[in-house]
């Protein structure tokens, strides 16, 4: 995945999907995919239709499909490995281009990119309606317990902070001349990252005088909190629905 | 000239019959860290209420440790410290913590919330303000640093400058009894330094700032007192302190280049 | 190695979930210990609770890291797991924090890593890399003389064994739940084949940091604490076995347990290496590397190993007995090991102490 992570995948709107409450937008998505893992993977018409419910969700969302399937790129790694299973697959094989591929092989592979693909654009949908700072009151609200909350949105605050020092330092390295170029150079890069880890801790020390300062003893003050109407929620929730119908039926 | 006013510290922490006028009283105050290295040395001062006083130090002399002490982030050493007439200790936490507003030096160590009301509302909410009150604290703080239209901004989106003036605001909205600033001009470009110092100025609050920026000093403080080695070593008007060019050389304070505080007219 | 959606069935990504849930539990408890007092403002402590901040920003620093390309070869590159730096710098238990809430935000804000697939996730990549590599270094920095390029060496090892071990557990969960059949010496083969050879960029580079970090702020480092508080109790004179050395700033009673916690874990990870690695040593020879020469895919395949953590997908259903055989063989193999190990370990101690005596009394 490499350097893949600078970006967010964020996309400002404001569509319907846009303004539903974030967690029951991350119910629905959770819900939708354990939906369709379930599913078995002979049920091919299935996939087809949950491929239709997530486009009709984007389009909902006015979500541009060149948007949705740029994201979709990072599942790339695992297609590649999709496509070994059938040379590398156990069992009864068939010929096929001249190739002897395994037909249980062919169908872990369908199963594995079918499944995975809409995890995938079931994600990017709900990270792109979806405002960094939603995402975490939608966690907490969904009883993510708050300390985890507490740490991921330290995280997210100082994420920026954290990969702008290390940008800059690698704009000072490269500034006297130094380039990663091979194993040789792991050692420069190594202690970089030490100085960032110390920088990191440190500011980790500071942040927390700060809260002491202002009266903080151990609990976060509970200061914004969303909340979704019935109505919201059968919204939100006819995606999943939908998707279990398909799957019963299949 | 210097005064150096050392005040008879006494161990006596009964409540001061001067608590109606002074915000802040530090007595006899010595502090070693764990590692037995010992910053303070017995510091003693009074700020009354409303004063503007500049706390001036070289490096390492003990000032961290010092603002560190007045909201009892540190402490376990002698001597006493009295905000408003409270004594900082254990049974007294959470309301020192309320009355003492320390401003720390990097504004992103400080703003550590999502967003920038968050920011502004984790103090009081911490004190147990809810709802429309704490709405209310939250824009009044941020209308005092003139920030009010950035409330739903993300912190790291905002200039350094902005960023100061919010971490300010943070600490007004828990309507403190004393402002402490922690370098409060490093790293400003002389327009938004312009601009604190405005800010600074209107506020009714008691301010203790903690500085190496002499002009700066001057220009807000009438009163400074100077810290080296871990005791006061002199307390007296700004101006007549940056005279003392003798004091200055002892105490590593030396003013910027072509900046003669003879030349600066005191408007008190 | 982030597992998308699919690949692993519901009811075992639903009981991954359920151990990875149990496993932040435990780990937040853990934490708050973990991060009482490494500073130099001990005593702020008492005033609140640190371990938010402090997780935070180094699941900050973590999530830095991992952008944080190496150059392997030409034209391709590595980048860190984190696992376990992360737990040789603030502490095995912060350090599954750490990793999970950045496998978490991967998964939620850039689709990296399946929904249904955070259990498999966490529990592959957090807890394992975490648990197994600081088990490792603990116990050689047990053996190892007290000196700081030990913990380098400590270090480095772990860092090389939590890769593969990573690997390993996801393959025993492919066993368990995956979803294609390949047969697992070809899934063990794959895994573990191209995991060590990630494994060995993840070692250097988490023993490079690890003695940068050493080099500056040695008090910041965690599983080196206990080097420090040693020395102290020569001084001191006192005659005590000093106990696991992490936790020796700790109050003893809480030393106690976690030492007993440490040394289970270890166990426990012994027993899961070692399971497996004779499972891979039995498995058939013709893996996927030679069917996928024969293909003429390797070197797709090894170009991938390098850009990322690779190897999803093999599934296993057939496990023939022969192997779980090995397996067992295998297990009983390590029970003896750690027997052993641990009367040496003991015996080491004990001289340890007797030598520290005469010294000590002489200051």
């Amino acid at each position: 995945m490499g350097a893949g992570h600078a970006h967010r995948l964020y996309r400002h709107g404001h569509s319907p999907v846009h303004t539903l409450p974030p967690h029951t937008k991350l119910a629905a998505a959770f819900a939708f995919v354990l939906v369709v893992v379930s599913t078995p993977r002979e049920a091919m018409w299935a996939f087809g239709a949950y491929a239709v419910l997530l486009a009709c969700v984007a389009r909902h969302a006015r979500v541009p499909a060149g948007f949705l399937l740029k994201r979709l790129l990072i599942e790339v790694p695992f297609v590649a490995f999709a496509v070994l299973m059938p040379f590398v697959a156990e069992g009864e094989r068939v010929q096929a281009l001249g190739l002897s591929l395994s037909v249980n092989g062919l169908w872990g592979a369908w199963n594995v990119l079918a499944k995975g693909t809409l995890g995938v654009a079931a994600s990017v949908l709900l990270a792109s309606t979806t405002e960094l700072r939603e995402l975490l009151l939608g966690l907490q609200r969904l009883k993510l317990p708050a300390p985890l909350v507490q740490i991921a949105s330290f995280m997210i605050r100082y994420g920026d902070v954290v990969t702008d020092e290390m940008r800059r330092m690698r704009i000072a390295r490269e500034s006297r001349g130094f380039e990663a170029k091979g194993v040789r150079h792991w050692g420069v890069l190594a202690k970089s990252a030490g100085a960032l880890f110390i920088r990191s801790y440190e500011r980790g020390e500071r942040v927390h005088l700060a809260m002491v300062s202002r009266g903080y003893s151990g609990s976060m003050p509970v200061i914004d909190e969303v909340t979704a109407s019935g109505a919201q929620w059968r919204h939100a929730l006819t995606l999943p629905c939908a998707a279990l119908v398909v799957s019963l039926l299949g | 000239m210097s005064t150096a006013s050392r005040p008879a510290s006494s161990s006596s922490s009964s409540a001061p019959s001067s608590s109606s006028s002074s915000s802040l009283e530090v007595s006899g105050l010595a502090f070693a860290y764990p590692d037995g290295h010992q910053a303070l040395f017995g510091v003693d001062f009074t700020i009354t209420r409303g004063e503007r006083v500049a706390l001036l130090g070289p490096n390492g002399a003990g000032k961290t440790t010092l603002v560190l002490h007045l909201n009892g982030i540190l402490g376990g050493g002698t001597g006493t410290v009295t905000v408003a007439g409270l004594p900082v200790g254990k049974q007294h936490m959470a309301a020192v913590r309320q009355k003492v507003g320390i401003v720390f030096q990097d504004p992103d160590d400080q703003l550590f919330m999502p967003t920038v009301r968050e920011d502004v509302a984790f103090g009081p909410a911490a004190a147990g303000i809810k709802g429309a009150a704490l709405e209310e604290r939250v824009r009044t703080a941020l209308e005092r640093v003139g920030m009010r239209d950035f409330a739903d901004r993300p912190p790291h989106h905002l200039s350094f400058g902005q960023r100061r003036r919010v971490a300010v605001a943070t600490v007004l909205a828990m309507e403190p009894e004393i402002l402490v600033l922690d370098e409060p001009s490093s790293n400003l470009d002389p327009a938004s330094r312009r601009e604190l110092a405005d800010i600074l100025r209107s506020l009714d609050v008691t301010v203790l700032m903690v500085t190496h920026d002499l002009p700066y000093a001057l220009e807000l403080c009438p009163r400074s007192l100077v810290l080296s080695d871990g005791v006061i070593a002199a307390d007296g008007p700004t101006g007549a302190l940056l005279r003392d060019e003798e004091l200055m050389r002892a105490h590593r304070l030396e003013l910027p280049f072509g900046f003669d505080p003879r030349s600066v007219a005191r408007g008190a | 190695m982030h597992v998308p959606d699919g690949f692993i069935d519901a009811p075992t990504s639903a009981v991954t979930g359920v151990v990875a849930a149990g496993a932040l539990a435990v780990s937040l408890r853990g934490a708050r210990r973990e991060q009482g007092g490494t500073s130099r403002a001990d005593e702020a402590d008492r005033a609140g609770e640190r371990t938010a901040p402090l997780a935070g920003l180094v699941a900050a620093f973590i999530f830095a890291v991992q952008m944080l390309n190496f150059p392997v070869a030409a034209g391709t590159s590595g980048h860190l797991l984190g696992g376990a730096l992360a737990a040789i710098l603030v502490g095995p238990f912060t350090g599954v924090l750490c990793v999970s809430v950045v496998l978490l935000m991967q998964g939620v804000l850039f689709a990296d890593g399946g929904l249904t697939a955070l259990g498999v996730n966490v529990t592959d990549m957090a807890i394992t890399t975490t648990v197994v590599s600081y088990a490792v270094f603990r116990a050689l920095l047990a053996v190892l003389p007290r000196k700081r390029r030990s913990v380098t060496v400590a270090s480095f090892v772990a860092a090389l064994v939590s890769v593969p071990a990573a690997a390993i557990v996801f393959t025993l969960l492919y066993a368990i739940g995956g979803t294609t059949d390949v047969s697992i010496g070809k899934v063990a083969t794959a895994m573990i084949g191209v995991h060590v050879l990630i494994g060995i960029g993840e070692a250097v580079i988490t023993a490079l940091t690890v003695s940068a970090v050493i080099a500056v702020r040695p008090d910041l480092v965690y599983g080196a604490r206990g080097l420090r508080q040693r020395l102290k109790l020569r001084v001191d004179g006192a005659l005590v076995d000093a106990p696991a050395p992490a936790l020796a700033r700790t109050a003893p009673g809480t030393a106690r347990t976690s030492r007993r916690t440490l040394w289970v874990t270890g166990l426990v990870a012994s027993l899961v290496l070692a399971g497996f690695v004779s499972f891979y040593a039995s498995a058939n020879p013709d893996g996927l590397e030679k069917v996928a020469h024969d293909k003429g895919i390797d070197k797709k395949e090894e170009k991938h190993a390098a850009a990322d953590s690779p190897l999803a997908d093999y599934g296993v259903k057939n496990v023939s007995n022969a192997r779980v055989s090995g397996g067992l063989a295998g297990v009983i193999g390590v029970g003896v090991t750690v027997v052993a190990g641990s009367a040496v370990f003991w015996a080491l101690r004990r001289r340890r102490a007797e030598d520290v005596s005469p010294a000590s009394t002489g200051l």
